[in-house]
């Protein structure tokens, strides 16, 4: 690691003022991703605005029946809750399906959110990289690409958003609430929150500079059956495949949001209204336009039959 | 807290922070002692203080020290394990607060005040934590490099499925998990053991959980 300085903060409009303040500083949440990486040197933050003592730990109901999530509540305690148990189970669902009993401890909402991708020419800093060296070119294509991106990437990145918590999210309609440096708030639709790499890989979401989530907010529950399945290459921690995260009304109706496919959690609204005449009806549209390697072309039956098994456990 | 460029170390801070840091910069320790260091290179130190196994600790560590680091090479509790640094493992898990987590991929500095307990603290070699003892008893170990990390991380286990934290495998997400053989596998898979012990862990694990349910 490349030695930093470190401070802790107490309010998040301090946060921000810091890290508007301090140029190459980084707010530290779990630790758990971002450590890694500046073990790696991938990331090499000359400062550290540690986060967690801004009492943004709470799970509160907000005045419209949703749910007002504290950017650092650890992502055991979100998947116990029981509100999210009971009305959001997807949430929950997705959060135990990723990572480990020990990781989960300490990453938080909010940092699983900005986790990196898992791109292994990312992390291999003798490789062209454009997300970690902007201009650099990319090694993924036409490299190892089985784990990569099958939708919405570029000829600058093929690279997938690794986080469960978010596909779930994004079936949910959360709203992500942040306050910049000039104490300035604002709430991004999670539809709009990750970004799709285009010619500018290295940006994963639309976050300004300084700018620090404070909470993710569920809107009031949708009811229905909520599923949350990960195809993965072992049945425990492993990053997915692809994964599927779902609520399905009792009249077959729904809601589908799919992880491990593209540079974001995807979902097109539009392909849920094929919802009652199966899966494949639903991947026409959902997966319309993808562009897949040879090495990961098998995602797009992976997803149309992991929906397909969702759909038959709703019908019972 | 000031920038890195603005930081006023003494020379004996300079002196160990070299030392420290020749490993990262493959800098030999002696020729580091001897240059000037540039101030991007340059070791920022802090004081931080927390409770191992019941006692209270202070320490003045690179900001770069992780929670593994700060056990193993200034405490010199060495049964947490460093084995992939980067929390795929789990040979250095610790539990903190109640809770496991991976002690390599956790800074020092940031467990102000916390309550640490390490597979040192569980029990002794004359008074062996009963989940200590179940390992013995079902060789839940073969080399044993990951045993610390797995004990302690089993007795979270227990802990958590008690305090009704659902996992993956969780049918009912409303109900209360109990320490089945799926969940306890599931719970467990943090911990990579190479020698593939892992059907006597469970059992271990189970041994422990049902004498539990008794008392
Ligand atoms: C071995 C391993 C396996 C894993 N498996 C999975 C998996 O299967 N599924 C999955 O989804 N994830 C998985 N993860 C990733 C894990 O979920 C993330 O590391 C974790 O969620 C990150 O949260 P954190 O709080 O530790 O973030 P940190 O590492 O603290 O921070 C991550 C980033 O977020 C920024 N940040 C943190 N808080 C804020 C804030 N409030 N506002 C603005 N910026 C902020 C930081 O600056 C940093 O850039 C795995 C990780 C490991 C190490
Ligand atoms: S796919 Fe993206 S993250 Fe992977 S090497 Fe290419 S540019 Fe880098």
């Amino acid at each position: 690691m490349k030695p930093f300085t470190y401070e802790r903060v107490n309010s998040p409009g301090q946060a921000a003022q810091a890290a508007a303040r301090t140029p190459g500083s980084k707010f530290i949440a779990g630790g758990t991703n971002l450590l890694d990486l500046m073990k790696l040197q991938i990331e090499a933050p000359r400062h550290l605005i540690d986060v967690n003592d801004l009492g943004l730990d709470k799970i509160e109901k907000t005045g419209d029946g949703g749910l007002r999530i504290g950017a650092l509540v650890s992502n055991t305690d979100l998947a116990a809750d029981k509100r999210v148990r009971k009305d959001y189970a997807v949430l929950s669902r997705a959060l135990l399906a990723g990572a480990s009993g020990q990781l989960r401890n300490k990453a938080t909402t909010a940092g699983n959110l900005l986790q990196r991708t898992r791109c292994p020419y990312f992390y291999d800093t003798n490789q062209p990289c454009n997300k970690r060296s902007p201009g650099s070119g990319c090694a993924a294509i036409g490299g190892y690409s089985r784990q990569l991106a099958v939708i919405g990437s570029s000829d600058a990145c093929i690279a997938t958003h690794p986080s469960d918590m978010a596909v779930a999210m994004r079936v949910l309609d959360a709203t992500v609430e942040t306050v910049n440096p000039a104490g300035a708030t604002r709430g991004i639709p999670i539809a709009q929150f990750h970004r799709l790499p285009g010619d500018t890989p290295h940006l994963d979401t639309v976050l300004g500079r300084g700018e620090l989530i404070t909470a993710v907010t569920l809107p009031k529950p949708i009811g229905g059956q909520h599923f949350y399945h990960k195809t993965r290459d072992r049945a425990s921690y492993a990053f997915a495949l692809v994964s599927v995260a779902a609520v399905i009304q009792k009249d077959g109706s729904g809601r589908v949001a799919i992880g491990g496919v593209a540079h974001k959690p995807w979902r097109v609204e539009a392909a849920e209204a094929n919802m009652k005449q199966g899966a494949k009806a639903v991947t026409g549209t959902l997966l319309a336009g993808a562009r897949p390697t040879q090495d990961n072309s098998f995602k797009l039956p992976l997803v149309e039959r992991t929906l397909a098994s969702v759909m038959h456990e709703a019908r019972g | 807290m000031p920038d890195a460029g603005e930081l006023e170390l003494s020379r004996r801070d300079l002196l160990i922070g070299g030392a420290a840091s020749a490993a990262v910069t493959a800098v030999p320790a002696a020729e580091a002692q001897t240059m000037p260091l540039v101030t991007e290179d340059q070791p920022s130190m802090m004081a931080v203080s927390f409770e191992v196994n019941g006692r209270a600790q202070q320490l003045e560590l690179d900001t770069r020290t992780t929670l593994l680091d700060a056990l193993r090479e200034h405490l010199h509790l060495t049964g947490s394990k460093k084995g992939c640094d980067h929390g795929q493992c789990g040979a250095c898990t610790v539990i903190v607060d109640g809770r496991r987590i991976n002690s390599c991929l956790s800074l020092a500095v940031m467990h102000q005040g916390d309550r640490i307990t390490t597979i040192e603290g569980l029990g002794t070699p004359d008074k062996l934590h009963p989940m200590q003892a179940a390992f013995v008893k079902h060789d839940g170990y073969q080399c044993g490099y990951c045993t610390p990390g797995q004990i302690c991380s089993a007795v979270a286990v227990l802990d958590e499925i008690k305090a009704g934290i659902p996992s993956h495998v969780t049918q009912d997400l409303d109900g209360k998990p109990q320490a089945s053989n799926l969940e306890v596998r599931e719970r467990m898979s943090g911990n990579i053991c190479r020698c593939g012990a892992y059907s006597n862990i469970a059992e271990a694990i189970a041994e422990v959980a049902a004498g539990r349910k008794k008392a």
